[in-house]
């Protein structure tokens, strides 16, 4: 088998980040062959990657784990709104139910090596007595009480206690920061694609973020290799809520916190933008989390920082803002130049823009 | 005949104040020119010209701003200084004047190199407007501390409190330390003071851990972030001494700050010695800092204690002044202050498992209590009165 190549099979690639994961999986030379699983049939381009239609849901998981003599398995099937599901109901059940499935199919198969979970941050959940930075071993200050995070939650619990059970499967969870890119479609990237940003009043988040690219590359680079253990994935480096809408040149509107969740709810039930509940605390309290042990043990090093994949993705957004800093630069060009200091930053975004446009 | 010749007041001959038409006796003395009659059609406008001039007052001394004037205001009537004739108010003002006057006060702020140093003003309010700036992880952004908040606060600590800081030698001057101080004043304004004086001798910012309730405030958590401070945890106090930062903690907490009057200067528990066991983990060395003076500034005389329950604060202080004259009753008085930095305990040669050994922690917790406490007693020995 090992000298054949790895059998990989990936869960939840009907979505866009599950199908490029699969290819960029399937490009990795010392991988054999990938099974693409999903409900549906994903969209785009699958390139060398086999589609299964099955639903992690039910028992046939464990025939085509069996059938295919899968020895890796990346759990990918981790939706964050229940926007694309059709509903809260369906969107636990794909969730909590769906893994539970997986891990007992995952269980009943002999040749299985490797278990490779996407998970994601959001399980520290964020409030006002949260340490600066997360590391692996810590536990939410609270505990979540409903969606996503809860669903993450039981998830990674599943996964502990499968671990438990089959020591000799590899384990490797994978806490993703808020995965940010062009492309990318999530709560976080439809709120900052809002031409204005509701922002807590007196408050200013934390906010790390993952570059799409990357988090590929660490699903990659863990399908590749033997180590296992939980590790935080993000970029480097913290930019604060105001600070990102400063760089995306959106204006802000600050408002109470519950109205923010108010206008959150309407924009989810109008369909504008998936704003999901536990997005309102993070976007109060802000996360970040320790990623020493990700360059350490996992010995994976993000491509992007939290700020370069940030102006990644900024690259394609309209400007809405930022009048004020055109104003700004006129009267700069008239004056001559002079050894203006430069910049600390390491990140430069187009011409600039200012906050209150 | 016989009527008396009526001579109105101060005027010596016909009324002429105030007309309009006709100057007054007065006024027709005061001026150089003898006129033998009145409404001239064509005065002599040069003598005139120069009274109408405060109509530009502080005009610079330039060149261009001599003659203008002249040029540009209606020609007076030497007969009527009084009258004034409505203009536009811009249209007076020709532009070459404005960019003098611009000049003038780009000089007056700036200096004469004002060209650079706007250049460089304008730089940082564009670098702040697009986000290009970077912020740790705690969300500490050195620039705006630096430049903003440290200037703000720099005039109270020098002028208002006239800080006196003692012993900065202790400080040590790269690496972790931890400055441990004694807590009071009604609202942390000593934490405040501290961090300046620090960043004035020194020139490290001390990084001060708060409360949880000053992360749930609005403002004051943003403001708190953006300042240094971080979460008064285990973790974040070990992250942050391990990275080499001079950290600042009270351990006193709102037992301290929330004390009434009649007992300050008496140090309270403190808290579990969760600084000591951080700091023998971490190895970095215990600074006490005595702060004399901030228990005066607003003494607490009572307390509100079902309000504060409701609003979920830890006291609601009544001060001579606070409630009674509204907002004017958050002005500190202006005691003096002193600021002490003692011996610095060292923490490094403890062996690996002295921070789990309770009794150490609770006797160095001791020690670095009484020293504060010995020094506050010292220290108020030596000040003469609250405000001198």
């Amino acid at each position: 088998m090992a000298g054949a190549g790895k059998v990989v099979l990936v869960t939840g690639v009907s979505r866009d980040l599950g199908r490029k994961a699969a290819r960029a999986i399937a490009a990795d030379p010392g991988v054999a062959r990938v099974i693409g699983v999903d409900v549906v049939p994903p969209r785009g381009d699958m390139g060398e990657v086999s589609f299964v239609r099955a639903d992690i849901r039910n028992p046939v998981i464990a025939k085509v784990i069996a059938k295919e003599d899968v020895d890796t398995v990346v759990h990918m099937s981790v939706i964050s709104t229940p926007g694309s599901a059709g509903g809260r109901n369906t969107m636990k059940e794909l969730n909590v139910i769906g893994t539970m499935q997986l891990l007992a199919a995952c269980q009943k198969a002999p040749g299985l090596r490797h278990l490779v979970v996407k998970s994601t941050t959001t399980v520290y959940g964020a409030s006002n007595r949260d340490p600066a930075m997360f590391t692996e071993d810590m536990e939410p200050r609270r505990a979540p009480r409903a969606g996503y995070a809860k669903d993450v939650a039981e998830i990674e619990g599943y996964v502990r206690g499968f671990a438990r059970r089959r020591p000799d499967v590899r384990v490797t969870l994978l806490r993703a920061a808020n995965v940010i890119g062009p492309h990318v479609s999530s709560p976080m990237t439809s709120y900052f694609r809002l031409p204005v940003l509701p922002v807590v009043l007196g408050f200013d988040a934390r906010l790390q973020f993952l570059h799409q690219d990357d988090l590929l590359a660490v699903l990659r680079h863990s399908v590749g290799n033997d180590i296992h253990g939980t590790f935080n994935v993000a970029g480097d480096g913290i930019l604060m809520l105001s600070q990102a809408a400063r760089r995306l040149q959106r204006p802000i509107v600050p408002m109470p916190g519950f109205a923010v969740g108010t206008l959150g709810s309407f924009l989810r039930s109008a369909r504008v933008a998936d704003f999901s509940p536990e997005q309102l605390s993070f976007l109060t309290y802000g996360r970040g989390v320790d990623t020493t042990r990700m360059r350490e043990v996992l010995g994976f090093e993000p491509r992007f920082t939290t700020a370069e994949a940030f102006a990644d993705f900024g690259r394609l957004l309209p400007v809405t803002g930022g009048r004020t800093d055109k104003v700004l630069a006129a009267v700069a060009r008239q004056l001559p130049d002079t050894d203006v200091e430069q910049p600390t930053s390491v990140v430069e975004i187009g011409t600039g823009g200012g906050r209150r446009g | 005949m016989g009527d008396a010749e009526i001579i109105p007041i101060g005027t010596r001959g016909r009324p002429g104040r105030g007309t309009g038409t006709q100057p007054s006796s007065a006024a027709r003395s005061l001026a150089p020119t003898p006129r033998t009659k009145a409404q001239p059609k064509a005065p002599k406008a040069g003598s005139k010209a120069p009274t109408k001039k405060p109509s530009q007052p502080d005009a610079p001394p330039a060149p261009a701003v001599d003659d203008t004037p002249v040029i540009e205001t209606p020609q007076p009537h030497a007969a009527a200084p009084a009258t004034t004739r409505e203009r536009h108010p811009m249209a007076g003002i020709p532009s070459s004047d404005w960019l003098s006057a611009f000049q003038y006060a780009a000089r007056e702020v700036f200096g004469d190199q004002w060209e650079p140093q706007l250049a460089r003003f304008l730089a940082f309010v564009r670098r702040r407007l697009t986000g290009d700036y970077v912020v740790d992880e705690y969300g500490f952004d050195q620039e705006v501390t630096q430049r903003f908040f440290m200037a703000t606060l720099r005039p109270i600590a020098e002028k208002w409190f006239r800080i006196e800081v003692r012993g900065v030698d202790n400080i040590p001057t790269e690496g972790g330390a931890l400055v441990v101080s004694n807590h009071s004043g009604t609202i942390p304004v000593d934490g405040l003071m501290t961090m300046v004086s620090i960043h004035d001798h020194t020139g490290r910012f001390l990084r001060p851990l708060g409360a949880d309730l000053v992360f749930r405030m609005p403002l004051v958590s943003a403001l708190a972030r953006k300042g240094g401070a971080t979460m008064a945890c285990t973790e974040d106090a070990e992250r942050m001494l391990r990275g080499g930062e001079l950290v600042g903690v009270w351990p006193e907490g709102f037992k301290g700050i929330g004390k009434p009057y009649s007992d300050r200067y008496k140090l309270q528990r403190f808290g579990r010695g969760g600084f000591v066991s951080a700091a023998l983990r971490t190895g970095v060395p215990i600074v006490p800092l005595a702060v004399v003076g901030a228990e005066e500034i607003y003494p607490l005389v009572g307390n509100i204690p079902g309000l504060a329950r409701v609003l979920g604060v830890p006291y609601i202080p009544i001060t001579p002044f606070f409630p009674l004259l509204g907002p004017l009753g958050l002005v500190p008085l202006p005691s003096k202050w002193l600021l002490e930095f003692g011996e610095p305990i060292r923490t490094d040669e403890y062996d690996g498992g002295a921070s789990d050994d309770p009794m150490l922690v609770f006797n160095v917790t001791d020690q670095v209590r009484e020293t504060i406490q010995q020094t506050l007693y010292s220290l108020l020995m030596q000040r003469q009165s609250v405000f001198r």
